[in-house]
């Protein structure tokens, strides 16, 4: 297919259970082959923009359309195999068992014919460097193999237009270069147009033609080279949350004195079946930020949440101290799940995985219950973390309907309201703006200084920067390849 | 189990379309579902297993997926052979429970049944992969595509709500909320993995849309369609009931459910 073009003029939508439309008013051209990087701060209407161009927004049922939207001269929804879409749930692309039975999956829809599938399955394979066997399980692939098997799967279409919401999010440095370059091969390859939505700005800035912002009160905030949109609105663009080139974030630490040593793992072997790396030393004393790093599969997450004892060990031991352990024994793995909670706590990759409240005043009146706070204690507790996570006016909402800087902070809240001194974190920055991103750094800075013990897991070069090297007493344990 | 990944030796089965072995035990449990005679049942039963092993099962593999059936035979036994309507001698009386020579014939009878429609049919079941199915379903048996492939998804998603189930039983624990009823709390952990699996649903159901699906006639990557292998399975299978009622008219054990 050759390459599309996209018309806006006027359009928006409005999601049918939202009052307030998710785009408006929007007015945009982009010619075929052009190569976009779509900005905007949270709620800007990004992803819904994507979904539009993909003709996947549904219909009157789902929402209401205003305007026009064209990619090559016909609506999206009417026209199918012009856009292909990554979406931003890495799981959520994987849509069959086997890796060659997902890559064709697109052109069997196409109606290509059986012989020339199995070539263009391969193809796509080749093109974005995934070399495996066609009846791998996809369910054995790192981080950066399924997006690279999501990219797959659309290439397979040969699409004129490709669009991809957040396609590195939540990858190694590796993998998001490796990533990168394999969506730039592809394009290379057939011409298409491309449009990418990404918080990092930095990995596309070299691969894209033109920068489009969106403005969240309806249409377009800039329009035009990168250069010349970052200069004209770059302080602007960073006060709104975007991640501007050459505005680094910078956090102020407080040197504080190391305290007690809380939590000792000695010849920790961690894994969920079997061992995924050697034995792990590792202690930890309040007052003190550990950042844990390396690439996807190096097992990262399993060592954190070996530490924070929800999962079993294979091997060592993990003592607690009396500082932390209090008149409890010094193995947690024995710990009541009450005692857990006000000695170490764990903010989860997901934090879906970790809300079960109706509301969020609920969620935090939970884990105080849990942990047997006292009830008359209960409001003037929840009302200072409510106040100090920027949750207040959010306190009757459902968890589940908060946005993902906002759920990220409620998991956060969770875990402050029962007290533990040691802070386990899984990735707590992934696919934040930037503005969310300064709250819950300053937001960690200060429970260090505070004199928590913190372990954070994460990719973020800036939160290795800013919590593994800015003090004395900061460490970074970096894990290689598994 | 459908879905992982298979360890089991390649065996003649493989060549079979995988719709092929439910026609197979259609044709295979009628005729016992409507005899309860030992003898129809004993010699289905033995030229299964023949037939399986001729196929190139192990006994070991056989075993490994047959396991719900060989426990529940001899339960379907022992309920028929303290239950079942006594006549002729007597041997046992407790309670409700009586053990006479018909419950005792009944309770054989049952056992060798269960065990002659179940190993089969679960042997050879057992080891079909679900993508392979999923062609046949759609191909073979021209069953809709919005079915068979929401169904094929569906498998995949059910491995990831497994890692949805782990994460929350560690979150729970991790917020003070791991102790007491266990039951409560997986109920808990339970409503939560639905909506999880709901909310994935559509992403996915999203994710199948923007690769083109859903907008009518599509085409197959893999060819599905009956061969040789299949016509020797349905053969098979129209032998061994042939032979079993045969086998059982001839020696006068022949008998029907309700007689």
């Amino acid at each position: 297919m050759t390459a599309a073009s996209i018309r806006a003029a006027g359009w928006g939508w409005r999601h049918a259970a939202r009052t307030r439309p998710a785009v408006a008013g929007l007015d945009l051209r982009v010619e075929p082959g052009e190569r976009v990087l779509l900005l905007g701060p949270s709620g800007a209407g990004k992803s819904t923009l994507l979904a539009g161009l993909a003709g996947v927004l549904g219909d009157a049922e789902d929402g209401e359309e205003t305007g026009s939207l064209a990619v090559d001269g016909a609506h999206p929804a009417t026209t199918r195999g012009t856009a292909g879409l990554v979406l931003q749930d890495p799981q959520a692309n994987t849509i069959l068992s086997r890796v060659g039975d997902d890559v064709a999956f697109g052109p069997e829809n196409l109606r290509v014919p059986r012989a020339e599938i199995w070539a263009r399955v391969r193809d796509a394979l080749d093109a974005v460097g995934l070399d495996v066997d066609l009846d791998r399980s996809t369910a054995a692939l790192s981080g950066g193999q399924r997006q690279r098997l999501a990219l797959a799967g659309i290439l397979a279409m040969r699409p004129g237009l490709v669009l991809l919401d957040e396609p590195t999010a939540n990858l190694d440095p590796d993998g998001v270069v490796e990533v990168r370059d394999a969506v730039v091969r592809m394009l290379d390859g057939t011409g298409a147009t491309l449009v990418v939505v990404e918080h990092r700005v930095d990995t596309w800035l070299p691969v894209v033609d033109r920068v489009v912002v969106l403005d969240p009160g309806g249409g377009v905030l800039a329009d035009g080279p990168a250069d010349a949109v970052f200069a004209r609105h770059g302080d602007d663009l960073a006060d709104r949350g975007v991640w501007v080139p050459g505005h680094p974030v910078s956090i102020e630490r407080r040197d504080v004195a190391p305290g007690d040593e809380l939590l000792r793992a000695t010849g920790l072997v961690v894994g969920r079946d079997a061992p995924v790396r050697p034995p792990v030393d590792l202690a930890l004393a309040g007052g003190t930020s550990t950042v844990v790093t390396g690439p996807n599969g190096a097992g990262k997450s399993t060592l954190a949440l070996t530490m924070a004892s929800l999962l079993p060990r294979l091997g060592g031991s993990l003592a607690a101290s009396p500082t932390l352990a209090g008149e409890l024994g010094p193995d947690p793995a024995r710990w009541r799940s009450s005692a857990l909670a006000t000695r170490i706590g764990t903010v989860f990759q997901e934090p879906e995985h970790q809300l079960v409240g109706r509301t969020v005043r609920e969620e935090l009146g939970i884990g105080l219950r849990a942990v047997g706070v006292p009830r008359a204690e209960h409001a003037a507790r929840i009302d200072a973390l409510l106040q100090r996570l920027r949750l207040d006016r959010l306190a009757d909402a459902h968890p589940f309907t908060l946005s993902g800087g906002e759920q990220r902070r409620l998991s956060v809240a969770t875990v402050l309201a029962t007290g533990p001194r040691v802070i386990v974190l899984d990735e707590p920055t992934f696919g934040q703006d930037s503005r969310t991103w300064r709250e819950l750094v300053t937001l960690m800075a200060d429970l260090v200084a505070d004199g928590a013990a913190l372990l954070s897991v994460t990719h973020d070069a800036d939160v290795v920067r800013v919590l593994g090297t800015s003090t004395p007493s900061d460490r970074v344990v970096r894990l290689d390849a598994a | 189990m459908i879905g992982t990944r298979r360890v089991a030796p390649p065996t003649h089965l493989d060549r079979v379309n995988p719709v092929t072995p439910f026609l197979a035990a259609v044709v295979l449990s009628l005729p016992l579902l409507v005899t309860i005679d030992v003898v129809s049942a004993s010699v289905a039963l033995v030229l299964g297993l023949a037939g399986l092993f001729a196929a190139g099962l192990r006994p070991a593999t056989i075993v490994r997926r047959t396991w719900p059936v060989l426990v529940a035979a001899p339960l379907s036994g022992i309920s028929m052979l303290l239950y079942a309507q006594p006549a002729g001698r007597i041997h046992l009386r407790v309670w409700l429970a009586v053990i006479s020579d018909d419950s005792i014939a009944l309770a054989v009878a049952i056992v060798v049944r269960v065990l002659a429609i179940g190993v089969p049919t679960l042997a050879i079941l057992a080891g079909v992969d679900a993508t392979r199915l999923g062609d046949g379903l759609a191909q073979v048996l021209r069953l809709p595509a919005r079915f068979v492939l929401a169904a094929l998804a569906g498998i995949r998603l059910f491995g990831v709500l497994r890692e949805d189930w782990d994460a929350l039983a560690a979150a729970r624990r991790a917020r003070g909320l791991g102790d007491g009823g266990r039951i409560r709390r997986w109920l808990g952990m339970a409503f939560t993995v639905l909506v999880i699996a709901v909310r994935r649903g559509g992403r996915l159901a999203t994710a199948m849309e923007a690769r083109g699906f859903g907008h009518g006639e599509r085409t197959w990557a893999r060819e599905s369609r009956l061969g040789l292998a299949d016509a020797v399975l349905l053969g098979s299978a129209v032998l061994i009931v042939v032979a079993a009622l045969g086998a059982s008219i001839a020696t006068g054990a022949f008998r029907l459910v309700g007689t």
